[in-house]
């Protein structure tokens, strides 16, 4: 079975329909990319995968469990969690707080046990620590854990991005534009990064990307939006050789 | 590592307020302290606790509160009305000023969420207005408010005191915009740098907890606090309610500081809560030492002052300015940190020197 599986999903925004009766299916441990000229309504369908937006029609089903319509934190304890497309980090955290942030609902102590500060306190912060510096290391930013979020370079900002998404522990992992304003080189190195994610963590991994260096280099399989709906989906290879798709793209 | 780092802050901040506290019983021995200065080192301590729970919610949570005098005022009035009715029952004034805190902090933590509930489905200048006035409804209430007390129970009334309809063993509590007369005065100086400690210690804590993480996320992101599994309206009620709940303390040290308390516009009117959020945004959003030595500074300055009698407020004004600067305008920032820049290199030949 799918690990996500998603049915005729739709929304209007006034008399506009900004996705219509969208359908796909990602296995597990799939690395999935999700495609389309701008304004294509893709990153609406992160939101309605997310829970930011209530679909009108269609149904989500994770892992066989319906999550249409259920709330934003409800999904990511369902096992869904997203970067943005416009960086979202605790700005003014540190980066080890920020993956910590991230580990709230995994690693619990009441509010009375950390503000009495009881042994429980400093054994989960034990913990959380240990864990947080764990996922930190694999993307590089271990040395910069005291650092404010805002301070680190933009590249690393994204890969914080992605470790702290990471610290929910998720089954899914949706990642919106991650490559966008990087240069060659940080895109390179981002692509490995997605791969180690998805190997290391067994991550199925749902993107947006415009970079078709980094599309085609690890996406699986893709599918192409378009004015709202599925213009194609298939094998990455086969999709952008698609006369339509480059239509789409580039014009007639 | 960071988290000695914030120890080391943390221990300062204490030690801070420990050592002001041996100053000021220094100064007692030594016959260095006016009437003047003794009678305001409660109210110091109590103003200090105003700003540091404002901080929480305007710093920490990051929302502008604007009503915070009325939770001050909610505290106050619970307090006093529970010593005031236990006088018979409880003798013993110090047990009863310390129930009386928890009450009070009990009451104003509830009012807290139930405003919460509510307001804080707004944000920004929304949120600040809306709150203005629910701390305007409670100061209002509370001035119409008769509560009696006699053998059958309490009696209650917003009309005046005739209408309760007690007998002739009834005890008037809340007299309306009277307020509550003949309150102890239990508040002494020992006991309000306590209070002071155990909420710095309470703040501290939180802040530097998972729920002050889940707090300070919401504040920096909120769709993304959302998007990692953060229950947003729980913390910030949480926040909210802890805040007023500690403004609800300073209230009742307020109302045993004072042999009368009066809901009248100066000490719970908006003027207060500006006053409070003044040296707030004076001592640093989220800095809790900064708004606890803003706090103090901004409270003594009009005071020692006194001599100068027209210039007096003129002075005031002029120091936030110059303060506000100081502290908040970046080239002042720039310029100071060239300066520590300075300072910090003399020292450090020196130190490899004698090393």
């Amino acid at each position: 079975m799918a690990l996500l599986e998603v049915k005729n999903l739709g929304i209007s925004f006034g008399g506009l329909k900004a996705v219509d009766d969208f359908s796909m299916s990602i296995e597990k441990g799939q690395l999935y990319g999700l495609i389309g000229p701008n304004g294509a309504g893709k990153t609406t369908v992160f939101n309605l995968l997310t829970g930011v937006y209530r679909p009108d029609t269609g149904t989500i089903l994770l892992d066989g469990m319906n999550i249409t319509g259920k709330k934003t934190i409800e999904i990511n304890q369902h096992g869904v969690a997203r970067t943005f497309q416009n960086i979202r980090l605790f700005k003014e955290l540190s980066v080890l707080d920020n993956v910590k942030a991230g580990l709230h609902n995994h690693y619990k102590y009441s509010t009375i046990e950390g503000i009495l500060r009881l042994p429980r306190y400093y054994k989960v912060e034990k913990q959380m620590d240990e864990r947080a510096m764990e996922l930190l290391e694999v993307f590089d930013l271990d040395e910069e854990w005291d650092y404010k979020a805002s301070n680190l370079p933009y590249g690393k900002q994204r890969k914080l991005e992605i470790a702290r998404a990471l610290a929910t522990e998720p089954k899914l992992l949706l990642l919106d534009e991650p490559a966008a304003g990087m240069n060659p080189n940080e895109t390179a190195e981002l692509m490995e990064t997605i791969r180690f994610v998805r190997n290391n963590f067994h991550m199925t991994i749902l993107l947006i990307e415009h970079d078709m260096k980094l599309v085609s280099g690890i996406c699986e399989r893709l599918t192409v939006l378009n004015f709202g709906q599925v213009l194609t989906q298939g094998k990455t290879s086969e999709v952008l050789n698609d006369k339509r798709v480059i239509t789409a793209y580039l014009g007639e | 590592m960071n988290k000695n780092k914030i120890r080391i802050q943390n221990s300062i901040t204490y030690a801070v307020v420990v050592g002001c506290w041996i100053l000021v019983q220094i100064m007692d021995k030594t016959g260095h302290m006016t009437s003047l200065l003794r009678g305001i080192l409660v109210p110091l301590c109590m103003y200090s606790i105003l700003a540091i729970s404002l901080n929480l919610t305007v710093g920490i949570l990051g929302e502008l509160s604007l009503g915070h005098a009325g939770f001050m005022c909610v505290g106050a009035f619970a307090g006093a009305f529970f010593t005031k009715c236990m006088e018979n029952v409880l003798p013993n004034l110090q047990l009863r000023f310390f129930l009386a805190i928890l009450i009070g902090a009990a009451v104003a933590g509830v009012f807290g969420i139930l405003i919460g509930i509510p307001v804080l489905r707004l944000k920004g200048d929304y949120l600040a207005i809306v709150t203005l006035a629910f701390g305007e409804i409670i100061k209002n209430l509370i001035n119409v408010m008769y509560i009696g007390l006699d053998k059958s129970g309490f009696h209650f009334s917003i009309k005046d005191t005739m209408s309760l309809g007690m007998d002739e063993t009834g005890v008037v509590i809340i007299k309306g915009a009277q307020g509550i007369t003949g309150t102890p005065k239990a508040a002494t100086f020992l006991i309000a740098t306590v209070l002071l400690l155990a909420t710095l210690f309470i703040v501290l804590n939180l802040i530097h907890s998972r729920t002050g993480r889940a707090i300070m996320s919401i504040r920096d992101n909120r769709i993304a606090a959302e998007s990692i599994g953060i229950n947003i309206t729980k913390y910030k009620l949480m926040a909210f309610s802890i805040s007023a709940a500690l403004a609800g303390v300073a209230g009742v040290l307020y109302a045993h500081n004072l042999s009368t308390l009066a809901a009248t516009p100066k000490n719970f009117g908006y003027n207060m809560s500006i006053m409070i959020l003044v040296f707030v945004v004076l001592g640093g959003l989220g800095n809790i030492r900064g708004s606890m030595i803003a706090a103090v500074v901004l409270t003594l300055l009009p005071e020692l002052l006194r001599g100068l009698n027209d210039y007096r407020m003129l002075i005031y004004a002029v120091v936030l300015i110059v303060m506000m600067l100081f502290n908040s305008s970046p080239k002042a920032i720039e310029l100071r940190s060239v300066l520590l820049e300075r300072f910090r290199k003399k020292k450090d030949p020196a130190t490899k020197e004698a090393a």
